[in-house]
C-alpha cells in the first residue's frame, strides 16, 4: 500500500484530499495529513465574514469526521518540522515520524511582514488565520482608530474586517501609487478609492511606513514623508510569503524570493515530493489565488492515480522553452500557466480583472467607460484588428465579468460594437443569455472546479439535471467562489429552451399560464371568481396548487371579501378560516396592532378574551399578540369581542401584509430623529389586507440604530435627519437577506409612493409563494433595474400603479367584521355541520406552565 | 352480500360548493365534499392519517391527471387523497376510508357498510 503524506491542511491541502477521495484513492493508499492550526481547513477566502457573523464552523471546508470517514488520518496542531529525504520520512513538531512514498507540500503562505521598526509592538497584527482574527477581535474592543498596511486584495479585506469590528476610523496605507496594483489600473484605482472613501475608509497612497511608534503598544505610524498617523491598531497585509522553510532545510530547490520550485508536473527537485498551492513556485511565480491552487491539487491527484508513475518528468520546466503540451507523452495532466483573472466583492464593491488587463496602445486598443457618480469604471482591451478581446478591468459593476472572461479565453470574434459586451444589454434582454450559448463546449464556466460548459450541458441534456443545486451536486460547478452561478443558471435555462424541454413556470396542470400572465388576463377580463377564471382560462376541476394563487390574484386585483362569491373554498387553509390552523386543529388569532402601539384598555380586552376562551397568549416577533387554541366554532365570537373593542384582523393567516414593526422613535427616544411609530401606523393602515404572492413584512426605525430591524423586511424604512431611507427585499427565515437601499432621504409622501409602486410591481410579476428577495434575485438588472422602475418610472407605470393601489386601499374592509356581521358566513365556522355546538372531541391540550399547549401529534 | 345502512348527515346547503364540511355520524367524523363542478358528492374519514388530525373536511378539493381523479388536500401538510379510492396520492402508503353518498330531496345520506 502506497503512503501519501500531505504537509499542510489549508484550502488547497484539503482540496487535494477531496480529489483523492473522489478518485477512490483513499481506499488504496494510506493518507496522512499534518496541519499546523488547531482546526481542520477552513475557507480563508471568506475570512472577513468571520467578523460579519460567520463562525469558524461555517467556514470549515469539511469537519474532522469527514477525514475519518474517508480513511484519512488528520493530525492537527502538529506541523511537520523536518523531512528526511534519504529515509523518506517526515517528523512532526511533537516528534511523530511517518514514512512516505509521496510527499505533498501544501504549506501555503504566511503574511509578509516588512522589516519596519516597531512591528513587534502590541496592537500590530497580521491577517491570515482564525487565531489572528480572534486576537484582532479582542484588541479591537479597546481600539477606535485602525490602519492597514497594504492596499491590495488582502489589505482591503483586512480593512473591511476593521470596519466590521466597529472601529471608528479605518485607514489604508499603500506604498504604491494605486490600490490593488496587480489587478487594476490607475483610473480604476481612483474610482475604487472614491467608492471606498464613501464607505468610511481613508486611503493613503504613495505612503512608506518608516516606523511604528509607541511604548510597547502601538500609538502611531511614522511615514517617510514626515507625516504621522495616530492609530491604536494596525494590520499588516503587505503580501504573502510562501512557507518554504521546511522544504529549504530539506534541500529542496527554492526560489530566490521564496517558494518551492516545481516543474509542470508540480514535482519539486525531489521527484517523490510535490508542492501545491501558495508554497509552490510554478512558472517562476506564486499563484496567490485559490482556483490555480485547486487546479494544482487536481494535477497531482491525477498523477498519483493514473499510471505510469510520474517519475520521468523531471527537468521539464516550462521555462525550458520546450513546454510539454498537456498530457503529451506520459498521459498525465500538467499544470499550465493559469489564468489569473479574478472577480471579487470588496466591502460591497465589485472589482474584477481578466486576461491581459494592462495591455495598451500600441499593442491593443482600449475602450474605457467611467461613471464616477456611480463609482463604475470599465475597461476592455481589444486586439488592434478589433476581432478579439484581450482583457480588461471592471470596478463597481462586474456583472459582465463572466461573459467577458469567456470571450477572452475562447477568442470569440467580437461583435461590431464591442462596448456592448462591457456595458451589458441596454434595452434588449436577449444578449446576456444568448451569450452563454455562443460559447464553445470547452469554455470553462467554473474555474475553481474546472467545469466546462460541455460538462454542464451534458448533465442538463443527458441526465435531465435542471436545477442549480442538481448541477452543483453532480459537477461541483459553482461550489467554489460561486462567481459562475449566474452563468450556470443561464446555461440551464438556455439549454432547456434550445432542447424544447423548457418548462414555463405555469401554475399547474389546470392553467397553462404563468402567474404573471394569469394576473394580466384576469385583470383585463375583469373576472371576480375562481370559477370564472377556471372556466375561461383553465380546464378541468382545479386543485390545491392553482386555487390559492388564483384566489390571491383576485384579492390583489379587487380586494373583495375573500369568503364570498364561492371563493371561500379556493382559499388556502388559513385564509378560509381567517385564522392560523395549529397542531391540534384549533386556530390562533392575531388582531392587528399597528406599529405595535396598543392602549391599556385594548390590552385588557385581549387578556379578557384569552381568559374567557382559554387561549394561550404569546407576543409575536412582529410586535403583536397571538392567541392560540381557539376552536373553529368560537372564532366568530372571539372576533366579535375583539372587533367591538376596536380591533380588526391582523391578516396573520394571509399571504398579505403582516405587520409594520417600529421602534419608539423621536416621541420618546433620545436618539430618535423621526416619529417612527406614527409612520409605521400610517404604513400598516395603508397596506393592511393587501394580498400578494407571499407574505409581506415591514418595519420603521426612528434612527440609524435600526432597533426595528427594518433591513430584514420586505420593505423597511429608516429615519434620517432629512427624512427616510427606504430599503426593499429583505427577509428573515431560512435564508436571511439584508434589504437593499432603494431611495435616500425621501419625505413620507414619496416614501409611500415608492412603496406603492414597489408593491404593485411585485404583486404583478412575482411567481406564487416567492418573497420579495428571491423575486429581486431573478430580476434581470437587480436592484438597479428595480430602482429605475420604482424611482425613475422607466416603465411609465407609476401613475397607473398609484391609482390601482389607491383603489385597493379604499376597498379595504376588516374580514373578521364582515363574518361577524354576516349570519351566512358565520354558519361556516363550525366543526360539525350537523352539531354546530359540539366541539371537536379530538382536540387535545396539555398544560404548560400556567397555560396550555397543543397536544403532541404522532 | 353487503348491507349498507344510510345515515342522514345534513342538508345539501350545509356543505359549501366545491368544498367540504364535517358531520358527526354514529360517533364518527365524516368529511363530506360537494364537488359541484362535476355534480358529484364524496365522503371520507375526516382524520388525516399523516398526523392524525381531524382536518380533511377543511381541505381544498380538485382533480388531477388524465382521468381527472378527484382528490382532497389536507390543510396541514397538503397530503392529497383520492376521493374515490381513498389512496394517498402524494407518495405515502396511507389509505383513507371512503363512504357512499346519497342525496335525496336536499338531504345527504352517508352509507355505512355493516
Amino acid at each position: 500500500m502506497k503512503k501519501i503524506v500531505v504537509v499542510g491542511n489549508g484550502m488547497v491541502g484539503h482540496k487535494f484530499c477531496e480529489k483523492l477521495v473522489n478518485k477512490d484513492v483513499s481506499k488504496q493508499c494510506e493518507i496522512i495529513v499534518f496541519g499546523e492550526e488547531i482546526r481542520p481547513a477552513y475557507d480563508r477566502v471568506h475570512l472577513s465574514e468571520y467578523f460579519a457573523g460567520k463562525t469558524a464552523e461555517d467556514l470549515t471546508m469539511a469537519p474532522a469526521e469527514w477525514y475519518a470517514e474517508n480513511g484519512i488520518r488528520l493530525i492537527l496542531s502538529d506541523p511537520v518540522v523536518d523531512i528526511d529525504r534519504e529515509a523518506k520520512t517526515v517528523r512532526s513538531h511533537h516528534g511523530l515520524v511517518e514514512s512516505y512514498d509521496y510527499l505533498i507540500m501544501a504549506t501555503g503562505s504566511g503574511a509578509f511582514v516588512p522589516p519596519i521598526p516597531g512591528v513587534e509592538k502590541d496592537g500590530v497584527f497580521v491577517y491570515r488565520t482564525i487565531e489572528d482574527l480572534d486576537l484582532m477581535q479582542s484588541h479591537a474592543r479597546k481600539a477606535s482608530k485602525g490602519a492597514v498596511i497594504g492596499g491590495g486584495l488582502l489589505g482591503l479585506e483586512a480593512a473591511k474586517a476593521l470596519l466590521d469590528l466597529g472601529l471608528k476610523e479605518v485607514h489604508v496605507v499603500e506604498f504604491a501609487p494605486r490600490l490593488m496594483p496587480r489587478q487594476i489600473d490607475d483610473a480604476g484605482s481612483r474610482v475604487l478609492q472614491a467608492k471606498l472613501e464613501t464607505l468610511g475608509l481613508q486611503i493613503h497612497l504613495n505612503k512608506n511606513t518608516q516606523e511604528i511608534v509607541g511604548n510597547g503598544v502601538i500609538e502611531a505610524m511614522q511615514f517617510a514623508d514626515g507625516s504621522r498617523l495616530d492609530v491604536d491598531m494596525l494590520v499588516i497585509s503587505a503580501g504573502i510569503k510562501p512557507r518554504d522553510e521546511v522544504a529549504k532545510v530539506a534541500g529542496l530547490e527554492v526560489g530566490t524570493r521564496g517558494g518551492i520550485v516545481v516543474n509542470d508536473a508540480l514535482q519539486t527537485s525531489d521527484p517523490n515530493i510535490f508542492a501545491i498551492g501558495e508554497c509552490a513556485l510554478a512558472h517562476q511565480m506564486i499563484y496567490g489565488l485559490v482556483a490555480p491552487g485547486y487546479e494544482m491539487a487536481e494535477v497531482v491527484a491525477k498523477q498519483l492515480t493514473s499510471p505510469p508513475a510520474p517519475l520521468l518528468l523531471r527537468g521539464e520546466h516550462s521555462d525550458d522553452k520546450t513546454p510539454l503540451s498537456e498530457g503529451e507523452g506520459s498521459g498525465v495532466r500538467l499544470f499550465s500557466p493559469f489564468d489569473m483573472s479574478t472577480k471579487l466583492k470588496l466591502i460591497g464593491v465589485d472589482v474584477a480583472s481578466f486576461g491581459d488587463a494592462f495591455i495598451q496602445e500600441p499593442n491593443a486598443q482600449t475602450i474605457v467607460f467611467e461613471n464616477s457618480a456611480k463609482g463604475v469604471y470599465k475597461r476592455i482591451n481589444i486586439s488592434n484588428d478589433g476581432k478579439y478581446l484581450l482583457g480588461g478591468i471592471l470596478v463597481g459593476d462586474a456583472e459582465q465579468y463572466n461573459m467577458l472572461l469567456q470571450n477572452t479565453k475562447n477568442k470569440t470574434i467580437l461583435p461590431p460594437d464591442p462596448e456592448d459586451l462591457m456595458l451589458g444589454s441596454r434595452g434588449g434582454s436577449e444578449s446576456g443569455a444568448s451569450g452563454v450559448m455562443a460559447l464553445p463546449d470547452e469554455a470553462l464556466i467554473c474555474s475553481c472546479e474546472a467545469v466546462t460548459k460541455g460538462a454542464i450541458c451534458h448533465e442538463i441534456v443527458e441526465n435531465k439535471v435542471i436545477t442549480l443545486d442538481g448541477i452543483k451536486k453532480c459537477t461541483k460547478a459553482g461550489t467554489g467562489c460561486g462567481g459562475c452561478v449566474p452563468m450556470v443558471k443561464d446555461l440551464i435555462n438556455e439549454t432547456m429552451k434550445s432542447q424544447g424541454v423548457f418548462v414555463r413556470n405555469v401554475i399547474c396542470e389546470h392553467f397553462n399560464y404563468t402567474r404573471q400572465e394569469l394576473f394580466d388576463l384576469v385583470k383585463i377580463k375583469g373576472f371576480r371568481t375562481y370559477d370564472e377564471v377556471l372556466d375561461n382560462l383553465g380546464h378541468g376541476d382545479g386543485c390545491e396548487l392553482c386555487k390559492p394563487p388564483v384566489a390571491s390574484i383576485l384579492a390583489s386585483l379587487w380586494n373583495e371579501m375573500i369568503l364570498e362569491k364561492g371563493n371561500a373554498t379556493v382559499q388556502d387553509s388559513n385564509d378560509r378560516f381567517l385564522a392560523n390552523i395549529q397542531k391540534n386543529g384549533t386556530y390562533s388569532v392575531v388582531p392587528r396592532i399597528p406599529g405595535g402601539e396598543i392602549t391599556p384598555e385594548k390590552l385588557i380586552v385581549i387578556g379578557q378574551v384569552a381568559l374567557k376562551y382559554n387561549l394561550y397568549t404569546k407576543i409575536t416577533g412582529g410586535q403583536r399578540i397571538d392567541l392560540f387554541g381557539a376552536h373553529v366554532g368560537d372564532l366568530p365570537e372571539i372576533w366579535e369581542e375583539l372587533v367591538n373593542a376596536g380591533f380588526e384582523s391582523g391578516h396573520a393567516y394571509g399571504k398579505s401584509l403582516r405587520t409594520v414593526k417600529s421602534c419608539v422613535g423621536s416621541t420618546w427616544c433620545r436618539f430618535g430623529v423621526q416619529d417612527a411609530v406614527s409612520f409605521a401606523i400610517e404604513v400598516e393602515e395603508r397596506y393592511r389586507g393587501l394580498r400578494s404572492p407571499h407574505k409581506l413584512k415591514s418595519a420603521v426605525s426612528g434612527c440609524t440604530r435600526e432597533c426595528a430591524e427594518a433591513q430584514s423586511k420586505d420593505f423597511g424604512i429608516i429615519a434620517t435627519e432629512k427624512g427616510w431611507n427606504l430599503y426593499v427585499c429583505g427577509n428573515g427565515g431560512v435564508k436571511p437577506r439584508h434589504a437593499e437601499l432603494l431611495a435616500t432621504d425621501i419625505d413620507s409622501a414619496t416614501c409611500l409612493k415608492y412603496i406603492d409602486r414597489f408593491l404593485m410591481f411585485y404583486i404583478k410579476t412575482a411567481e406564487p409563494l416567492t418573497r420579495t428577495a428571491p423575486w429581486l434575485d431573478k430580476m434581470e438588472g437587480g436592484i438597479n433595474y428595480l430602482k429605475s422602475v420604482v424611482v425613475d418610472d422607466v416603465l411609465g407605470m407609476g401613475e397607473t400603479w398609484d391609482a390601482e393601489m389607491q383603489l385597493l386601499v379604499e376597498a379595504y374592509k376588516c374580514e373578521w367584521k364582515e363574518v361577524v356581521d354576516n349570519p351566512e358566513l358565520r354558519k361556516r365556522f363550525t366543526h360539525f355541520v350537523n352539531a354546530p355546538k359540539v366541539k371537536d372531541p379530538n382536540v387535545k391540550f396539555e398544560p404548560m406552565r400556567e397555560m396550555v399547549k397543543a397536544g403532541e401529534w404522532k | 352480500m353487503q348491507t349498507i345502512t344510510w345515515h342522514l348527515a345534513c342538508s345539501t346547503d350545509d356543505i359549501p360548493a366545491n368544498g367540504g364540511a364535517c358531520a358527526l355520524i354514529e360517533g364518527e367524523q365524516i368529511a363530506i365534499f360537494n364537488f359541484e363542478r362535476r355534480g358529484e358528492w364524496y365522503a371520507t374519514q375526516n382524520l388525516c392519517p399523516h398526523r392524525q388530525q381531524m382536518a380533511l373536511s377543511r381541505g381544498m378539493i380538485g382533480s388531477t391527471g388524465a382521468e381527472a381523479e378527484p382528490k382532497v388536500a389536507c390543510p396541514f401538510h397538503k397530503k392529497t387523497f383520492s376521493l374515490k379510492s381513498g389512496e394517498c396520492m402524494s407518495g405515502d402508503d396511507y389509505v383513507i376510508k371512503t363512504y357512499p353518498v346519497k342525496v335525496e330531496s336536499g338531504q345527504i345520506f352517508i352509507g355505512f357498510e355493516l
